[in-house]
């Protein structure tokens, strides 16, 4: 289903667009051919393992590695004497890859070794000896913020206040967002509704963990092999934590094996890397999965408070709300994202979201998905649920009732150009799912999201070969088939077929810098600077074509891939065909290349509307998803099937994030569930279809109208799941995850 | 460590090859034999990226040892195309766009193929248990279990002229054996 609004400034007909082509990358990963972090191997390789800390936080008095030397087979051992200055920015990521003074959680890297093989590397790091003195240590978001909490960072004072505090806290920084007077509009509200929430810290759980080869030469030169979101910020980021030129370090991304965030920054690759310095000898490094769990990014747990107020016709008159989240033992939560977002479908005349952002002592979070935004969308999005049901109201004609729509103010300060929301509320509203008849124990629940949507920096070449085929060479790692949307825009520009077209992900040292796969910008800035670098090489191409033709350059235009003469005046010329022109190009000039180096902006705001239908067991609690429809506005959707994917992919992450997934430590502050057995993500037989409604409402700053469309459908599946939840249980569901002894409790049944 | 030597069939071929004693299948496949289609997401038997069939058996090659392959006969993803022929399942994994990623992509068509073989009528609901030891993280599984129903339907066309309701066996939702 499809559905597309008139929209007249932004109509086009397209050829390749919008079609399901087959990704470059499909056969080698349906063969086991396709290379991923850890399936590569270099001459001389050795094998790199991390010793981690079992204490939450903890004095490192003394790291012993004498023992560990002398086993034979082991080629070199690090420590955090082995990173030396860096940058101010890269001072956490310094720490976090490798523990200075203290351990900060439990599972922070505190020596790595490379020896011969696993095995050896085993044996030596339990041959290290790591004398620690234990301290007290806090987990939870709320613990960390009173006044006798164990303080983890005495360096850190609170910022964003309008004093700065003289004592240190875990609290790092505070937020604020809004615009009105919202004790004003309280005051015109019939009914105002206030709630605290609570959600559990859940792992962007992709499949691949984290995986490199490292290999530092002795004439100062490195490569790389990298699972990653973004191997120029690999490349960036280790040259300065170990002080190498940049240019001497070639990264190149392997196929990721999912990311959702997590592969943002790095983990092993500096310590491969000072390994690799150390040893003289490539180095591989693999995280098991226990270590992805213990020590990469997991997102923030947080806790929120929410008030909001509503007319009797369902006006929402004030909206506000306290986001409290922590981010791990270092400063940078999300929250401020959470903040700014979670107002952000509607446009309200008074509205406040105030932001904290605590350390704890867990593992320093990392981006998932649309971060910060999930937590924040179920609190307000619950609410209103709450209000529509105590006034007896229409909880999609609420929405759309009080919906931002074009021009409208956001509540997190600037105003929006052309939006989608109120399209993807009537495709809801028109849905077949609406109004389906539900079962017993069954409740149906809706909820919007909304996420910003990035640009960023972005350089692609795109070379024109001598049959007429064409190389394409993007720097954004394709984590979900964005190989085969860039084609399809490259070749929809060119005028050419789209299997003319190879789309690659090239090395650091093959292309302009740019930014990591993230902010759902790879289809929008790299399929934006791809048509550009094609419309680059037309300009070349109709050039070419004038100079056989022996007339001027601007006489020739480009239609449907061929070069023609602009007009009978240019004289009567055969069109000359892409291929034709690049069979010639030696003869006329040498190479054809079309580039692009941008910082892509325009990118679109993207809402999407959720609707889901459970049935609680009273017995057990167990909550099953019984429907689920996702309704999103992708702006124009380049590819389809991939667009699906990331509606329905988004979805069931965050079905797992509302009923199951959750960070469990205990007393001890160490991760009690650090496996797939016990941290349990969706799987197939928990799961029914995912319907896709794809809302196309053109993205003015693409020229395709591209949004992107990766990260807002993990925005209101928590809230879409607790208001169903709550609807089919009878209770207002306050806490994530639904698993079943929170359904019990809530039931009042333990 | 001591090194144990093995001789087993690989994909049709006859395969040498010395591993620690310790040493899982799975590593043993990737790092001895050089066939990485094979991935490993958790090494505790739980994700089913490493999953092969082992003299027909569908087992996580993380669960098993290197060393308990002698005399086995082992298949896997590199296994399933013929030369440049793809299996149907793989035509279909990419017809649906069942794969996003693709790291779990080798373990869900060995893990699909060998449902396939047992029933070739599967049920939505069979499919989805008995794929319920593959995670993927990326998809929702959605275009995957279509990919396998519409796998099946194909060949029950393909291989039989009557409808094959009366001879499908009913897969076992009880599946995985660590060998």
């Amino acid at each position: 289903m499809n559905v597309q609004p008139d929209n007249k400034s932004m109509k086009r007909d397209f050829d390749i667009v919008g079609k399901r082509t087959a990704r470059p990358d499909g056969i080698d990963k349906v063969t086991g051919r396709a290379r991923f972090g850890a399936d590569m191997s270099m001459p001389g390789m050795l094998w790199g393992l991390v010793l981690r800390s079992p204490h939450a936080h903890a004095k490192i008095k003394r790291i012993d590695t004498s023992a560990a030397e002398k086993l034979n087979g082991v080629h070199a051992i690090v420590t955090s004497k082995d990173f030396g200055p860096c940058d101010d920015s890269l001072l956490d990521i310094r720490e976090n890859v490798m523990a200075r003074e203290k351990a900060l959680y439990d599972g922070h890297a505190v020596a790595a070794v490379a020896a011969v093989s696993k095995s050896v590397a085993r044996q030596a790091l339990k041959l290290i000896k790591v004398d620690y003195q234990v301290l007290p240590h806090v987990t939870d978001v709320d613990e960390a913020m009173k006044p006798d909490a164990p303080v983890i960072n005495d360096k850190l004072f609170t910022k964003g206040l309008d004093k700065t505090p003289k004592k240190p806290s875990n609290i790092a920084e505070r937020f604020e967002f809004g615009h009105g007077d919202v004790e004003k509009g309280f005051a015109e509200a019939d009914l105002v509704i206030e709630r605290t929430f609570r959600t559990a810290a859940t792992h962007q759980g992709y499949i691949e963990p984290h995986a490199c080869v490292a290999s530092m030469g002795a004439d100062g030169r490195g490569e790389m092999w990298v699972c990653t979101q973004g191997h120029f910020m690999v490349r960036n980021t280790c040259a300065g934590l170990l002080g190498i030129d940049v240019s001497n370090l070639r990264v190149t991304a392997s196929e990721i094996g999912g990311g959702f965030g997590g592969k943002t920054t790095v983990f092993i690759e500096p310590v491969a890397l000072a390994l690799s310095l150390k040893a003289n000898r490539p180095v591989k490094m693999v995280m098991s999965r226990e270590e992805v769990l213990r020590a990469t990014g997991p997102t923030s747990s947080s806790s929120i408070d929410v008030k909001i107020g509503m007319k009797k016709d369902g006006t929402i008159t004030a909206g506000d709300a306290t986001l409290r989240y922590q981010g791990g033992a270092f400063p940078g939560s999300a929250v401020p994202y959470g903040a700014m977002a979670c107002f952000a479908p509607y446009d309200l005349k008074n509205v406040r979201a105030i932001g904290w952002d605590v350390i704890t002592n867990r593992p320093k979070q990392a981006a998932y998905r649309a971060p910060g935004a999930p937590m924040g969308a179920y609190a307000i999005e619950s609410v209103i649920d709450e209000l529509c049901r105590e006034l007896k109201l229409d909880p999609i004609d609420v929405r759309l009732k009080n919906a931002s729509s074009d021009g409208s103010k956001a509540s997190y300060g600037p105003n929006f150009g052309v939006i989608g929301l109120k399209a993807t509320l009537e495709a809801a509203k028109n849905h077949p799912h609406w109004k389906a008849k539900l079962g017993k124990n069954q409740g149906r629940g809706v909820a919007c999201g909304f996420w910003f949507n990035f640009g960023g920096e972005t350089s692609v070449s795109l070379n024109v070969n001598v049959d007429g085929t064409v190389g394409l060479s993007v720097g954004t790692p394709d984590i979900g088939g964005s190989r085969a949307s860039i084609g399809n825009m490259a070749a929809e520009e060119l005028g050419i077929a789209y299997d003319k077209v190879r789309c690659i992900i090239a090395d650091t040292a093959s292309l302009g810098y740019n930014d990591v796969t993230d902010g759902s910008r790879v289809t929008f800035a790299s399929g934006m600077a791809a048509i550009q670098a094609a419309r680059d090489a037309i300009v070349k191409l109709c050039e070419r074509a004038a100079k056989i033709w022996g007339i001027p350059a601007d006489a020739v235009v480009w239609e449907k891939g061929h070069a023609r003469p602009a007009s009978p005046n240019a004289g009567k010329h055969e069109p000359l065909s892409l291929a034709d022109i690049a069979a010639q190009a030696g003869a006329t000039g040498g190479p054809i290349a079309g580039h692009c180096e941008i910082n892509a902006e325009g990118a679109g705001v993207s809402f999407a509307t959720h609707m889901v239908d459970t049935e609680v067991d009273p017995e057990t609690g167990y909550v099953k998803i019984v429907r689920y429809t996702v309704f999103q506005d992708a702006g124009k959707a380049v590819h389809p099937s991939y667009v699906e994917g990331q509606f329905q992919g988004g979805a069931v992450q965050g079905i797992g994030w509302a009923l199951n997934e959750e960070y469990i430590y205990g007393k001890d502050g160490r991760l009690q569930n650090p496996g797939f057995l016990d941290y349990r993500i969706p799987v197939c037989s928990d799961l029914p279809m995912i319907d896709t409604v794809i809302v196309e409402v053109p993205n003015p700053g693409h020229p395709y109208g591209v949004r992107g469309v990766g990260e807002t459908s993990i925005v209101p599946p928590l809230a879409a799941i607790s208001n169903s939840v709550s609807d089919a249980a009878g209770v207002r569901m306050t806490r994530l995850p639904m698993s079943p002894p929170n359904v019990l409790k809530a039931l009042g049944r333990i | 460590m001591f090194q144990v030597h093995v001789r087993t069939r690989i994909n049709g071929d006859d395969t040498e090859f010395s591993c620690e004693a310790d040493e899982t299948l799975l590593d043993a496949l990737r790092d001895r034999v050089g066939l990485t289609g094979a991935k490993e997401g958790c090494g505790t038997g739980d994700c089913g990226a490493c999953s092969v069939l082992v003299d027909g058996r569908l087992v996580c090659a993380c669960l098993m040892l290197g060393a308990e392959a002698e005399g086995r006969d082992i298949e896997t993803v590199e296994g399933m195309a013929t030369g440049a022929k793809l299996h149907p399942l793989q035509q279909k994994f990419l017809d649906h766009a069942a794969l996003q990623c693709g790291v779990c992509t080798p373990g869900f068509l060995v893990a699909a193929k060998s449902l396939l073989e047992r029933n070739d009528n599967p049920t939505e609901e069979e499919v989805r248990y008995w794929l319920a030891g593959n995670l993927c993280r990326c998809t929702g599984y959605d275009k995957i279990v279509r990919a396998v129903l519409d796998t099946a339907a194909d060949m029950r066309k393909a291989s039989k002229p009557k409808p094959a309701k009366a001879t499908a066996k009913k897969a076992s939702a009880k599946r995985r054996v660590s060998a």
